[in-house]
């Protein structure tokens, strides 16, 4: 009895952690089944690193866009910032700089970004989505501008430092000729997950969090509880530049290059990340727990595709649009069902 | 009596000022920098007939597939409040579908241009019902509902072609893409301006304007008015299929051939920039399409301008974004409301000092 009682939950979940808990349950049965169906490759533990691995930026950047989603926002411009970040930090590296500084570069040009966004957008009221299209052209104009060539980064303490990976041994596996292969995981990775972390506390624990929450879910209402909803609104902005300014140096630390086309196409990834996540682009709703788990789904089915022998690159594209069609309609018909539920 | 003619000056053209605004700054900034910019001169195609030619002709007529596109994309924003994103992947499945037909027949002539054209208008209608309906009937936020177009589009337009990039070559489709014999106009200019003409008959003859408006104003409202706001958002998803197909057509005209990965490539963001630069709310309600037209065209012209500068494609963009940024932050509501208050206090002022003048 005493059991029945802890299962049944005393609050239902909210929206929120509804649209969470179906994205970590799809997710883990499209693994299982990936593992079921085509097994091999999927069951050693550096395949899940190796998602990981790929996708670190994506990650920081999708947490990003997650806080200025749930402020009711939209920032478009992270894959070029990141991009424009990618190739002048590996331009400055090259002319002989120093790594500390070319961080602290990569997170200079996410901040002035973030902070331009923030204020065209909260104070001067001009739509995100303009505001940050221009960002984006910004951003990309910059990266040809400052070469059109790729570039490899020449720099031997960078180099040593891109080189250094986490091993753990027990999780590795024999190769076919008896060496143990240990498990690799990037120092970009730790980021990404360190940021997640500190994005959930931030979200979930401070008030900031909680008024971005407040502002996205109602603004009329925010501005009523005493919330400063336009400094709010601004720091979401200013937050997902720092973010996607950091995600450029995670970036290159997992290429090693700069190129004019760097993460072209991350923005929509991002976006499709946080949707899959559970965040909703009217904002108030969404957890960056979610994001994670969505970025992993995105590239679960990518690498599901690629495995069952699809080889041609139209799968792909067209795989992960049957999936976000799926997730989105699924979301749709839950809060559509809740909504009417709340108000019988 | 000068200060009430200053006003209406100002607000009879409304929303329009900035877009205007714009073209002026561009025009004398061309003029200043090269007086012979704007020359329209004739001169003769390798068909041997007289065409016009010069900058501005060429700005008209490559902003004819964004001129389109906006026109359509303002119908969206209006009913829907967000933006399709998914244009520039409908433009190539739907030029992929023209093609197709087009190579399915053995010999191009006007009937098959047309079939063909019917064809891919009502592939590009149905891309725009399945857009429409996610956004009409799951209530889905129109900017996520497009992102699975967007996301897959293109590939869907790879299949049709099979992986290849067919070309076609018809005198028909040159006539559509650059010039007819005898017609020294380009043909897409007179598409547009045909486009133009059938939207102002629609509005004219229906009441859809209206309907588009209200639903996008407050669509329970309309709703309880006896407006089906479902049927308006879907309804304005169909039409901007075809525009897509109409602009997907033209692409294709102009090149011969079809090309999945770059036809029309970005012209989704050109578009949205040029609803916007129109005056037009992102967010819904009140529209005024020939806002977005002057706004494709302003687009057209920076570009060109840019070109004519000597600047590179690759980094047209950034300087793109800081004229855009400019545009917008004179249109956005603060700076106007700041800027006002700045005129009527100068206003003031001289009225207070004149007073005093005549008092004297």
């Amino acid at each position: 009895m005493k059991k029945l009682a802890f299962l049944k939950r005393k609050e239902p979940l909210n929206d929120t952690q509804l649209l969470m808990t179906i994205t970590i349950v799809i997710f883990f049965v499209m693994y299982l089944s990936a593992v079921l169906l085509l097994g091999g490759g999927f069951l050693h533990p550096q395949q899940i690193f190796d998602m990981l691995n790929d996708n670190a930026s994506l990650i920081i950047v999708s947490c990003g866009l997650t806080i200025v989603m749930i402020g009711g926002g939209i920032d478009i411009s992270v894959g070029a910032v990141t991009s424009l970040v990618v190739m002048s930090c590996v331009l400055y590296l090259n002319k002989g700089g120093n790594i500390f500084v070319s961080l602290l570069l990569a997170l200079g040009i996410g901040l002035a970004f973030g902070l331009v966004h923030g204020f065209l957008v909260s104070y001067l009221e001009i739509q995100p989505f303009i505001v940050t299209l221009a960002g984006l052209f910004f951003a990309r104009g910059m990266t040809t501008i400052l070469s059109v060539n790729p570039q490899k980064v020449q720099h031997t303490a960078f180099n040593n430092l891109r080189a250094k990976k986490i091993e753990i041994s027990w999780l590795g596996y024999r190769a076919k000729n008896g060496t143990l292969v240990p498990a690799r995981i990037e120092l970009g990775v730790v980021a990404a997950l360190f940021c997640v972390i500190l994005v959930w506390i931030l979200l979930k624990y401070i008030r900031l969090g909680r008024n971005f929450y407040a502002i996205g879910g109602n603004q009329q209402s925010a501005l009523m509880l005493g919330i400063n909803v336009k400094r709010t609104r601004f720091m979401s902005y200013v937050l997902s530049g720092l973010l996607s300014g950091l995600a450029g140096y995670v970036f290159m630390m997992h290429t090693g290059a700069g190129n004019a086309t760097n993460a072209a196409g991350m923005e929509m990834n991002a976006i499709a990340s946080s949707i899959i996540g559970g965040t909703l682009l009217t904002g108030g709703v969404g957890n960056v727990i979610g994001t994670f788990f969505g970025t992993l789904s995105l590239t679960t089915i990518k690498k599901i595709v690629v495995s069952s022998g699809l080889n041609d690159p139209w799968w792909q594209s067209i795989t992960t649009g049957g999936m976000l069609c799926f997730f989105i309609l699924l979301q749709s018909v839950v809060l559509g069902r809740r909504q009417k539920k709340a108000k019988t | 009596m000068k200060k009430n003619g200053k006003k209406a000056f100002l607000s009879g053209f409304g929303q329009l000022t900035i877009p205007l605004i714009a073209i002026a700054l561009l025009v004398v900034f061309n003029l200043i920098r090269d007086p012979g910019f704007f020359s329209i001169g004739i001169s003769h195609n390798n068909n041997g007939n007289p065409v016009l030619s010069g900058n501005i002709i060429g700005i008209i007529n490559g902003a004819s597939e964004l001129a389109v596109l906006a026109m359509g994309m303002t119908l969206v924003t209006a009913a829907c409040g967000g933006q399709d994103i998914s244009v520039g992947a409908a433009a190539a499945i739907a030029g992929s579908v023209f093609v197709k037909v087009l190579k399915s027949g053995s010999a191009i002539n006007a009937g098959t241009v047309i079939l063909a054209f019917v064809m891919a208008c009502i592939v590009a209608m149905l891309f725009g019902t399945f857009n429409g309906t996610l956004v009409a009937v799951f209530k889905i936020q129109p900017m996520i509902a497009t992102l699975i177009l967007y996301t897959c589009g293109r590939s869907i337009a790879y299949w049709i072609n099979g992986g290849a990039t067919p070309t076609v070559s018809s005198p028909i489709l040159s006539g559509i893409g650059s010039f007819i014999p005898g017609v020294p106009i380009p043909t897409p200019v007179l598409i547009v301006v045909a486009m133009a003409i059938l939207f102002k008959l629609l509005f004219h003859f229906t009441a859809l304007g209206l309907f588009t408006q209200s639903v996008g104003i407050n669509g329970s409202a309309a709703r309880l008015n006896g407006i089906n706001a479902t049927f308006i958002k879907l309804l304005s998803f169909i039409i901007l299929g075809v525009c897509v197909a109409v602009s997907g057509c033209i692409g294709v005209s102009r090149l011969g051939l079809i090309n999945h990965e770059t036809l029309l490539i970005d012209i989704e963001m050109d578009t949205i920039l040029a609803v916007a630069i129109g005056g037009n709310s992102l967010g819904g309600g009140k529209f005024k399409l020939s806002g977005s037209i002057i706004g494709a065209y302003v687009i057209q012209m920076l570009t060109i301008t840019l070109y004519a500068m000597k600047v590179p494609s690759t980094d047209v963009k950034a300087y793109k974004a800081i004229v855009i940024v400019l545009l917008v932050v004179i249109g956005s509501p603060v700076i106007k409301e700041r800027f006002g208050r700045w005129i009527s206090r100068l206003a003031e002022r001289r009225r207070k000092v004149s007073a005093k003048g005549a008092e004297e």
